[in-house]
């Protein structure tokens, strides 16, 4: 989908072409570099991804194995008083999303009060009845959340998506983070950035932090992977390496008097917190999918005895369903009593009759989602489809109206990146990394920015070509 | 540390030597070959070293005969064959991302360097021009490796199940050589010291990389006991079958020491490492040679088999 560039927030250029205040000292730096070296350590960057082994796998892709997430290397900056305003935000998002899984586990009282249709719930196969009644240890649902956000103005930052699953991309910043202080030191003397690399430490505390009452006195922490082939793969072992944490697989767990074990080459040994990577369908074969091979017969029964964490609970796929999604607003102010300080795109839900109306109408300015549909798959992008497209996408919508949402093509800010002539503006989004635990919500100062490296396209997915940037929260 | 880490080590280990061996072996091949002038001597050269390392029933499924380029193309890189040199090499990275978080950076960053490098070196038909090249590359490659693994790693139960890996492995290959070479040593009352006879020997010597320090013992010395020997029982060559347990034996104290206790694979290697020791040359020719090798070779998958069932390898 392409967009007029000029229309966009550059976040970098005002409308008159000055450099913003974010900017300015990057800019000053930038200046003064010989163009034919930053040639030269963009193609460097590569290499180093490659070596230490960063790479993604594609599902459906058989011939590229393993490919490499583009990377970028001008940053993109984000100024200490425009974070502070987000923080806010995203402090009540997550805290709403939580009581909400909370809630829709025991009372139901948003349903009662009328708020939210019950039938969300009940076609909802996110929704575990496994869950009913059940509270985790510590209270907390979501202990690792990553908010989407997107921005259209100075001061118009808008929420796409909420993570509350299995966010992933926390090691992309990191890595992004580590490969410019290598690349390039001297920047980072020269400008306060916050550092973003304690964040596996913070990780490791928060979990621990929410372990069980029967935990050893220093929860052991293991991080449950799908396993080698798996697209995140890299991701799973990069944060068991730095939290120090055992990288598990199903596997290697088996139950034994009542607690999750894993084989050690001298025995079983209980684990207290189990960070999974690994959905909640393939989790435990004797409650959930009873061929999977991912997961650990009787799981579920050590964690409703309250032997283990999972990190994140199990059933907290319904509070960042698409479907969920549109109803945030409703949601943060009935949890908190207070007005929504981070907005939501508009969105249509299908499902309502005079909403598909007018989506049907406009299909052809529209984005259309499926509800459950993640990673930029099955979605309909009105204004960069053909009339064959358009007409066949309307047939899928008119059939099961219930499984779609449609919003706005929104004008979405431009960061530069580096090409061969220059600094070109591209759209971006940016995912802030948030930690949960019953001592309180910890976010990390930056996140994982996704930039469409084509000119003029919308489409961030790393599965669909995007890259990503360092992003920078400056300091005060 | 997770069972299925330490088997994650252990093979890790194993495939890197298994390549590195397997290219001694062409190194020896592409030697010979280039010394001899007929097709059919070349041939069977070739073909023996499909033998030795256990490839030739798949390899005469696919092919009839045994040209240099052929064997060299099917053993280093082809798709068909399982046990290829890339798929060994492609099979250690794997093992080694999947234990990523028990080993260094610098170990999975040389493998995983060693794979890319191998991969594209091997993306194409290797010709007889570039062969030496590329077994070099191999052997160096695994070098490399296993100096990251010597100067980065702790000292701790995941080196061990590496270096058991290796020594494993290493045992295994030169008791292989030697066994598809034994006819060569056996002693014969026509033996008369004939150029193809020492070609031979130099040859074995050659795929083991003790050429060189057997003249430093033996000081030109060139006779089947004095090579078996050396082969067989010497305690100061790297590659000999005794050093290679003594190797596994000292490693194995090393877990049993950090987890405090023995196990029955410690019972099994303690006999079969003294049974080694007590070994004389003239013991093996009696027993013939052959027959010497059967019986270590198994007594090796025992040691290997009682170490992973010990440690939990697989559930």
């Amino acid at each position: 989908m392409k967009s007029d560039e000029s229309a966009n927030y550059d976040e970098m250029l005002g409308e008159d072409g000055s450099i913003r205040p974010a900017y300015a000292g990057f800019r000053e730096w930038y200046d003064e570099q010989d163009p034919r070296w930053l040639k030269k350590q963009d193609a460097e960057a590569e290499r180093f991804f490659r070596r230490i082994g960063i790479t993604f796998n594609v599902y459906g892709d058989n011939d590229a194995e393993e490919r490499l997430i583009p990377f970028d290397m001008i940053p993109r900056i984000i100024t200490a008083r425009e974070w502070r305003k987000l923080t806010r935000g995203i402090e009540q998002r997550v805290r709403a999303l939580n009581a909400f899984l909370q809630d829709l586990y025991h009372r139901q009282e948003i349903i009662r009060a009328g708020r939210l249709p019950m039938w969300i719930m009940r076609e909802n196969a996110a929704f575990l009845p496994q869950m009913v009644g059940f509270t985790p240890p510590g209270g907390i649902y979501t202990h690792i959340v990553g908010i989407d956000l997107v921005r259209t103005g100075p001061e118009e930052f808008m929420v796409l998506e909420d993570n509350a699953r299995t966010p992933s991309g926390v090691s992309y910043m990191l890595e992004n983070r580590e490969t410019m202080m290598n690349m390039f030191p001297e920047l980072f003397t020269r400008i306060p950035v916050c550092p973003v690399s304690d964040y596996p430490r913070r990780l490791a505390r928060s979990l621990r932090e929410s372990a069980p009452d029967c935990a050893a006195e220093r929860p052991v922490v293991a991080v449950l992977t799908p396993g080698i082939y798996n697209s995140a793969y890299f991701e799973h072992a990069f944060l068991a390496d730095q939290m120090g944490a055992e990288l598990v697989e199903g596997s290697d767990l088996r139950v034994v008097n009542g607690r999750v074990c894993m084989r050690t080459t001298t025995g079983y040994q209980p684990i207290d917190v189990l960070y999974r990577r690994v959905d909640d369908e393939y989790l435990d074969p004797l409650s959930f999918t009873p061929d999977s091979v991912l997961g650990i017969a009787g799981i579920m029964d050590v964690y409703r005895s309250g032997g283990i964490t999972i990190a994140n609970a199990p059933g907290t796929g319904i509070a960042d369903d698409k479907a969920i999604y549109s109803f945030m607003p409703d949601i943060v102010e009935f949890y908190t009593g207070e007005k929504p300080l981070l907005p939501n795109v508009p969105t249509w839900r299908c499902s309502e009759p005079d909403a598909l109306a007018y989506v049907l109408d406009n299909l052809k300015d529209l984005v259309v989602k499926e509800v459950h549909g993640s990673g930029g798959y099955g979605m309909l992008i009105g204004p960069a489809s053909s009339r064959k497209e358009l007409s066949r996408f309307e047939k899928k919508l008119r059939a099961r109206p219930d499984n779609y949402i449609a919003q706005p093509t929104l004008s979405l800010s431009t960061v530069p990146i580096f090409t061969r002539a220059g600094l070109a503006p591209r759209h971006v989004d940016l995912r802030p990394f948030v930690l949960v635990s019953p001592n309180g919500v910890n976010i990390t100062p930056g996140g994982l920015t996704r930039v469409a490296m084509r000119k003029g396209s919308l489409v961030v997915n790393s599965s669909q070509g995007g890259g990503t940037k360092d992003s920078w929260v400056l300091e005060d | 540390m997770l069972g299925r880490n330490a088997n994650g080590v252990f093979w890790m280990s194993r495939y890197l030597e298994r390549a590195e061996n397997v290219a001694r072996l062409l190194d020896v091949g592409f030697r010979l070959a280039l010394t001899r002038g007929l097709d059919a001597s070349q041939e069977e050269e070739w073909r023996s070293v499909l033998i030795t390392i256990g490839q030739d029933d798949d390899y005469s499924e696919k092919f009839d005969d045994y040209s240099g380029p052929q064997v060299f193309n099917y053993i280093l890189r082809d798709r068909e064959n399982a046990s290829s040199v890339m798929q060994m090499i492609a099979n250690a990275r794997s093992n080694a991302r999947a234990v990523r978080t028990s080993i260094t950076n610098e170990v999975w960053e040389a493998t995983n360097e060693s794979f890319m490098i191998l991969r594209d070196q091997l993306s194409r038909p290797v010709r007889e021009s570039n062969l030496g090249e590329i077994l070099t590359s191999v052997r160096r490659q695994a070098t490399l490796v296993r100096g990251a693994i010597e100067g980065s790693m702790l000292r701790n139960e995941v080196f061990n199940f590496s270096r058991i890996g290796t020594f494993i492995e290493r045992a295994d290959n030169t008791a292989r050589i030697l066994d598809v070479k034994y006819y060569v040593l056996l002693p014969s009352v026509a033996w008369v010291g004939s150029d193809l006879d020492n070609a031979q020997w130099d040859t074995l010597l050659r795929s083991v990389a003790g050429d060189r320090a057997y003249r430093w013992l033996n000081a030109g010395r060139m006779d089947p006991r004095s090579i078996t020997q050396f082969l067989v029982l010497d305690g100061q060559f790297p590659r000999s079958l005794v050093f290679c347990y003594d190797k596994i034996r000292s490693n194995m104290s090393g877990l049993a020491l950090q987890y405090g206790e023995e196990t029955e694979a410690h019972e099994i290697m303690r006999g079969a490492g003294a049974r080694l020791h007590q070994t004389t040359i003239d013991d093996i020719f009696d027993v013939g040679l052959h027959q010497f090798i059967q019986n270590f070779l198994s007594e090796t998958t025992r040691i290997g088999n009682a170490i992973a069932a010990d440690y939990r390898f697989m559930e």
